[in-house]
């Protein structure tokens, strides 16, 4: 593929494009232009492509003949979630077709009997041939390539699309594997054949099989939605090739993303933590916490120093690990559709059940009859009942009073509003608590980071949340309703490789580690220069992950670049654990268990400023009105804003409500508002809730 | 939003929701720091708050392994018996089993929590050390007669005096268990845990006051036992009967019986559990506290949501079993009682149940934890090694559902070890990890399948576990057959050795090259098997879960040449089976 020139002289037209689960999402950025244009049409969930094509529409006649088209989609996650997946099949070492079945022991919850798994390729479809390699790489059993040969006829005999190749200890030496990878893509009709040690090379069968068999499942269909798409965007002059986001946060060309499908799982919401990396670094936030609050739940992730916290011990569903570096979204059950009711004990309850979008909230109009979160706003005028988005029908909001009084409030001896503060207070204590947490199993404090609301709901909740936990600072982006979109424009270029190290720190040598690092550093950079991406530079991030010999949670340590020194390695261990256990271990023997490089191909720096709001400086103008908003004080006479008349520099105090097309702000009384150069609002905590917040911690 | 000093629902929910944080936070300190991969993978650890003076459950973290749901409130109150003014920074350890414990293994610290010089109430956790010494590595003794074969015993003992540790005490522990020093970092992580505990209710008695703490905290306890209340209410009144079998003791080769009779009357069950047999000279006697636990956490299976709190114990009336093995007195060995005994215990609860509320319940599951410890000499490393292994098995079929393949046992939530990490670090080979086939009971909804699994030794070693369902397999219900045994099977020096008492043994001796093949149960079918949907059969024999014939033996579901189902011969298979089963 030729590479496309980067015509930084003349005319850019860059499109980024996210599908979410109700809207997608597009951001059209021209190079002179004076503002981009963003676009939001409604999901199609059945093809994604009318949706994104219809997208491009609205977007103009502009959107022709783009440089880049930069785009996110849910078809993979989807595809698992809703096992819309290929048929597939597995070749595996003969004794162990049915790791993928039997799982690592352990039910969904605590509590509860009645189970269900199902694995991702059904028994008849997983075939063993004769094979074996020990733990230490050595060659027990040779690799029987007539069963190997058999075993290929019988899966295209049962109509199979997609074949897995998956050996014990492959991760040490990828021989066996290699072989059959050989024999059967010479057999194999299509290029649907995921190879175990290339999707992941590190040990842990279950969760290798498991990554392998989501890749050989999700490739198909990703595959045949992407040069569907691809077609339709050609076709209409728009663009020929397409950049597809990963979860990693960084994206790949169509061609390349199929042979790592796996890696497309996930990829929604790490576009978000992208924009949010890159919005907050440039407004000098390095350490933020993200915030991302749709209808049915909430995701949090940890950008440290710039940069997002990946994670290759991600969960999808219930025994569904994927081992496969991914952007640390952490999900919690709760948002904006999250339905109040009242337990046998009486008390009041928040979630896990949701409205979702059918049927909603109660004042979406679409049958909705249980109060959510979003009914509570409704009812203490924190949301306007005329902007809601993408309701057709709304319900008055007396009918909305009136159905949380019976509900909620009739059984606590609350009056409708007070049961509305009510329900607020239980989600947002439950959301804190929830925040809380994935934090501090990260080993993070709350008050060392900034927050970083978005999503549609995410900036209504986020200033009690800030107050709760002691967050000193929040950053609420000029676009929050858009960040993933803008995630598609701004991400790099990004190929991440893990190899298993397995040894003793004491017994390894910097060398060693430095060629490792180097021979990842290399591929890495091999597969992205065929992109067509244009690249200004390459950098690396090589992570090593160790653990005390013994122990089975591995801490990540970053290592600048050709810098494997081995005492600073033990020195940075040594701090990082008691910083994360708040405990030494000297009489510890650290392992390298693995050494992570990510390769970086950065793009072209997009100019921010461009996002912003219009320029106008502050003025009364930017006060639309006025409303009753209930605050803890009480019912308070609120001013409201229009962020598109908020201009660099202007600033504000709470109690206030900021109003946007895509959402809704709310600033609690007492908290300072500034709008920055980028138009981002920074929101401070005064010092007394400061206190008071360092008080509850 | 209402921030009022006094406790109204929404306060008092959100102090609820504070308490079990607090919980939740301490369980994961815990898991994080932890040496033993017992507690960081197979998640063998609970952290609690217990009353000042009753020791009677406050919360409990959600992350804790299920049979800790009843049993550290009983540990409290022995140390609460035990200790005389306790100061804050004193910590005391304990894991004897007859003041409140489980097995050996299970060591609980125990601390006083002091808000503004006064004692408010306790926190305590427990955690699975892999040795506490006694004859087998790992402690899971088949064979023990006295208490004192299975390891070190602790009392109440203050570890930590004002703050500091005790190395004396320290040094005895450490000389009487195995792989002693990766001890200390398990001690440090109990610690860790008991300092968050205190951190987070210091700070969440700064926000809302201890008056209004303890007068929450009453009333949650009420509030918990009218929510048990208010889910007893499904249980018609009545008496509901079950008997469930341990397959022997390890010594003498009678099976045990677990005889309980559940009666429901004014709001409440009450637990009969005396016509149990007595207690047995081996391994298999279970403490009190443990017998308690596992009613409490059968009760919690049957109804997920109720909160951790000694207030959902109140409605259940436990009777208290004396003369049964599920009394156990010293020196009555219990090695088995927290793995083994407390899932008959359980499946009894569930088994009685079942006539009672059907929509709720499922037949049994494997019900075994499938402990196996394998000691020897590493000769790649020159080091002494203990591999500890264990494996789930089938769950029951309920009324909408087949029951899971290979869940984990009903008191634990633990993972099992992978295969690849087990063959680097110990001198073992796995020849075979597979689906049980045929090894659900069939039913409606047929049970789970158990686990076959092969391990060849590199060199020689000592094998040792304990296990059960090897004699009867775990029963079905509402008609739903029983799912097949636990088998274990030795290929020693070409010969096959099968254990006496089929699911336990001791220190069996093998060399290198021989093989232990194991077979977990798989769960108990619901339903009448003959009311399967037929294109459920077809597609289980498909998958090879089970062959024609044992389909046409089972289900009465017959095949043409083809593969495809004979409508005309199922029919008359199902009809004659069902004539014979009348008659």
């Amino acid at each position: 593929m030729t590479s496309i020139q980067w015509k930084s002289e003349i005319l850019m037209k860059i499109v980024g494009c996210d599908v979410g689960g109700t809207f997608t999402d597009l951001i059209f950025v021209q190079s002179g232009a004076s503002a981009p244009t963003l676009v939001k049409v409604p999901t199609t969930p059945d093809n994604q492509a009318f949706g994104v094509m219809r997208a491009l529409t609205e977007a103009g006649s502009d959107a022709r003949g783009l440089d880049l088209f930069i785009h996110g989609t849910t078809v993979t996650t989807n595809a698992l979630l809703e096992r819309k997946i290929a048929r597939c099949g597995l070749i595996t070492t003969k004794g162990f077709r049915d790791i993928l079945e039997l799982g690592r022991r352990t039910r969904p919850s605590a509590y509860g009997m009645i189970a269900k798994f199902e694995p991702l390729i059904s028994r008849e479809c997983r075939i063993e041939v004769e094979e074996r390699i020990d733990a230490a790489g050595n060659t027990l059993r040779p690799l029987n390539e007539n069963e190997l040969k058999a075993a290929v006829q019988r899966l295209l005999q049962l109509n199979v699309e997609s074949v897995a190749i998956h050996f014990l200890h492959s991760y040490r030496n990828p021989a066996h594997e290699r072989r059959a990878a050989e024999i059967v893509r010479g057999m194999w009709p299509n290029p649907y054949v995921s190879v175990g040690h290339e999707i992941m090379s590190e040990f842990r069968e279950y969760e290798r099989g498991v990554a392998v068999s989501i890749n050989a499942s999700v490739q198909p269909p990703l595959d045949r939605y992407v040069n569907a798409l691809q077609k339709a965007l050609g076709s209409n002059k728009i663009v020929d090739d397409l950049l597809v986001m990963q979860g990693n946060g960084g994206t790949l060309s169509s061609s390349t993303v199929g042979k790592s499908a796996v890696s497309t799982v996930m990829s929604g919401p790490a576009s978000g933590v992208i924009a949010a990396a890159y919005t907050a670094k440039a407004a000098g936030f390095p350490n933020v916490v993200t915030y991302d609050m749709g209808g049915t739940s909430t995701d949090v992730a940890v950008i440290e120093a710039g940069l997002p916290l990946i994670s290759t011990d991600l969960e999808i569903e219930y025994a569904m690990p994927i081992h496969v570096p991914m952007v640390d979204v952490h999900t919690i059950g709760a948002g904006g559709g999250s339905i109040a009711w009242i337990d046998e004990a009486g008390l009041l309850r928040v979630g896990p059940r949701s409205a979702g979008a059918i049927p909603g909230p109660i004042c979406f109009g679409r049958g909705g009859e249980a109060p959510t979160i979003t009914d509570a706003n409704l009812v203490l005028g924190r949301l306007n009942p005329e902007q809601l988005t993408g309701v057709e029908h709304p319900v008055p909001v007396s009918s909305v009073i009136e159905r949380i009084g019976e509900t909620i409030g009739g059984p606590l001896g609350l009056s409708a509003h007070e049961a509305a503060t009510a329900i607020l207070r239980v989600a947002n204590d439950k959301m804190a608590g929830a925040l809380r947490l994935t934090l501090l199993s990260r080993g993070y404090d709350p008050r060392d980071f900034a927050l970083f609301p978005f999503g549609g709901a995410g900036p209504l909740h986020a200033s009690v949340l800030a107050r709760e936990l002691g967050i000193p600072k929040m950053i609420v982006p000029a676009r929050p309703g858009m960040t993933n979109a803008l995630g598609c424009v701004v991400a790099d270029l990004r190929q991440d490789s893990v190899t298993t190290v397995n040894a003793h720190l004491a017994k390894t040598d910097s060398a060693s580690l430095q060629a490792i690092a180097q021979q990842q550093s290399a591929e890495g950079q091999a597969i992205l220069a065929r992109e067509s991406a244009e690249i200004v530079r390459f950098s690396d991030i090589h992570t090593l992950y160790l653990q005390y010999e013994g122990q089975t949670h591995r801490l990540p340590i970053k290592i600048a670049p050709r810098d494997f020194e081995i005492a600073k390695i033990r020195h940075a261990f040594e701090l990082a654990y008691s910083q994360r256990f708040g405990i030494a271990v000297p009489e510890g023997n650290p392992v390298v268990v693995t050494l992570h490089t990510a390769v970086i191909g950065h793009r072209k720096k997009i100019d921010l400023k461009s996002l912003s709001h219009s320029r106008q400086s502050p003025s009364s103008s930017s006060l639309s009105s006025s409303r009753r908003v209930w605050f803890d004080q009480g019912w308070c006479d609120t001013p409201i804003y229009r962020r598109d008349h908020l201009g660099i520099g202007a600033t504000l105090q709470g109690p206030a409500i900021v109003e946007q097309l895509d959402c809704t702000i709310v600033i609690e009384p007492g908290q300072d508002v500034r709008v920055d150069d980028f138009g981002n609002l920074i929101v401070e905590l005064n010092e007394t809730t400061q206190e008071e917040a360092a008080r509850v911690q | 939003m209402i921030r009022s000093n006094r406790l109204d629902a929404i306060t008092l929910g959100v102090i609820q929701s504070g308490l079990q944080q607090i919980c939740n936070e301490m369980d994961l300190a815990f898991v994080r720091s932890a040496f033993s991969p017992v507690i960081t993978e197979g998640q063998d650890r609970s952290d609690g708050i217990y009353h000042r003076e009753t020791g009677e459950l406050i919360a409990q973290g959600d992350f804790g392994l299920p049979i800790f749901v009843g049993t550290m409130q009983e540990t409290t109150q022995s140390v609460i018996a035990a200790a005389r003014d306790p100061e804050p920074g004193d910590i005391y350890v304990v894991n004897d089993p007859y003041l409140g414990g489980t097995h050996l293994m299970d060591v609980k610290f125990v601390k006083p929590f002091f808000y503004n010089g006064r004692l408010f109430h306790w926190l305590a956790n427990t955690g699975h050390w892999p040795d506490i010494g006694g004859a087998v590595a790992g402690g899971y003794s088949a064979q023990a007669t006295e208490i004192e074969q299975e390891g070190l015993r602790l009392p109440p003992v203050r570890l930590f005096k004002k703050g500091v540790l005790d190395e004396e005490i320290l040094s005895i522990v450490l000389s009487n268990i195995r792989v002693a020093e990766e001890r200390r970092g398990d001690i440090k992580a109990h610690v860790a845990a008991l300092a968050v505990g205190e951190r987070r209710l210091t700070s969440l008695l700064d926000r809302y006051g201890v008056d209004l703490v303890e007068e929450a905290i009453v009333e949650l306890k009420s509030r918990a036992s009218q929510q048990m209340r208010s889910k007893l209410a499904l249980i018609p009144d009545g008496v509901y009967e079950s008997e469930t079998f341990v397959d022997s003791d390890g010594i003498d080769p009678d099976p045990l019986a677990v005889r309980l009779s559940i009666e429901k009357s004014n709001g409440e069950l009450t637990f009969d559990l005396s016509g149990s047999s007595p207690p047995c000279r081996g391994p298999m006697n279970s403490v009190i506290s443990t017998t308690r636990s596992a009613i409490y956490l059968a009760m919690k299976h049957i109804f997920p949501d109720v909160p951790m709190n000694a207030g959902i114990f109140e409605p259940l009336r436990i009777k208290e079993p004396h003369g049964t093995f599920l009394y156990a007195v010293y020196p009555r060995p219990v090695s088995g009682c927290s793995a083994e005994v407390s899932q008959r215990i359980t499946e009894a609860v569930f088994d009685a149940l079942v006539a009672a509320i059907p929509d709720r319940l499922f037949a049994a599951s494997a019900g075994t934890c499938g402990n196996m410890g394998i000691g020897g000499l590493n000769p790649e490393t020159g080091k002494r090694y203990v591999m500890y292994y264990f494996t789930g098995g089938g769950y029951g079929g309920s009324t909408e559902i087949d029951g899971m393949s290979n869940g984990c046992s009903v008191t634990g939530i633990s993972k099992m070890m992978p295969i690849e990490i087990l063959e680097q670090q110990f001198p073992v080979i796995f020849e075979e990890f597979s689906l049980a086939e045929n090894s659900a009971g069939a039913g409606r909804r047929r049970g789970g399948f158990g686990v076959r699994y092969a391990i060849r030794l590199k060199s020689d070693a000592l094998v040792s576990f304990v296990m059960d369902h090897g004699r009867y397999g775990p029963p079905g219900a509402n008609g739903g057959q029983p799912a097949a045994v636990n088998r274990v099977e030795i290929e020693r020096s070409g010969q096959i050795y099968v254990p006496p008492h089929l699911s336990k043994d001791q220190n069996v001796s093998l060399r290198g090259g021989d093989v232990v093949r194991v077979q977990t149960p798989g769960g108990g079918g619901f339903g009448n098997p003959l009311e399967r949907e037929p294109s459920l059969v077809e597609r289980d024999v498909g998958r090879g879960y089970l062959s024609e014939q044992q389909a046409v033996a089972q289900y009465g579901v017959a095949f043409t040449p083809m593969g495809a189902i004979d409508v005309e011969r199922t029919r008359s298979l199902r009809n004659a089976i069902d004539q014979h089963n009348q008659e």
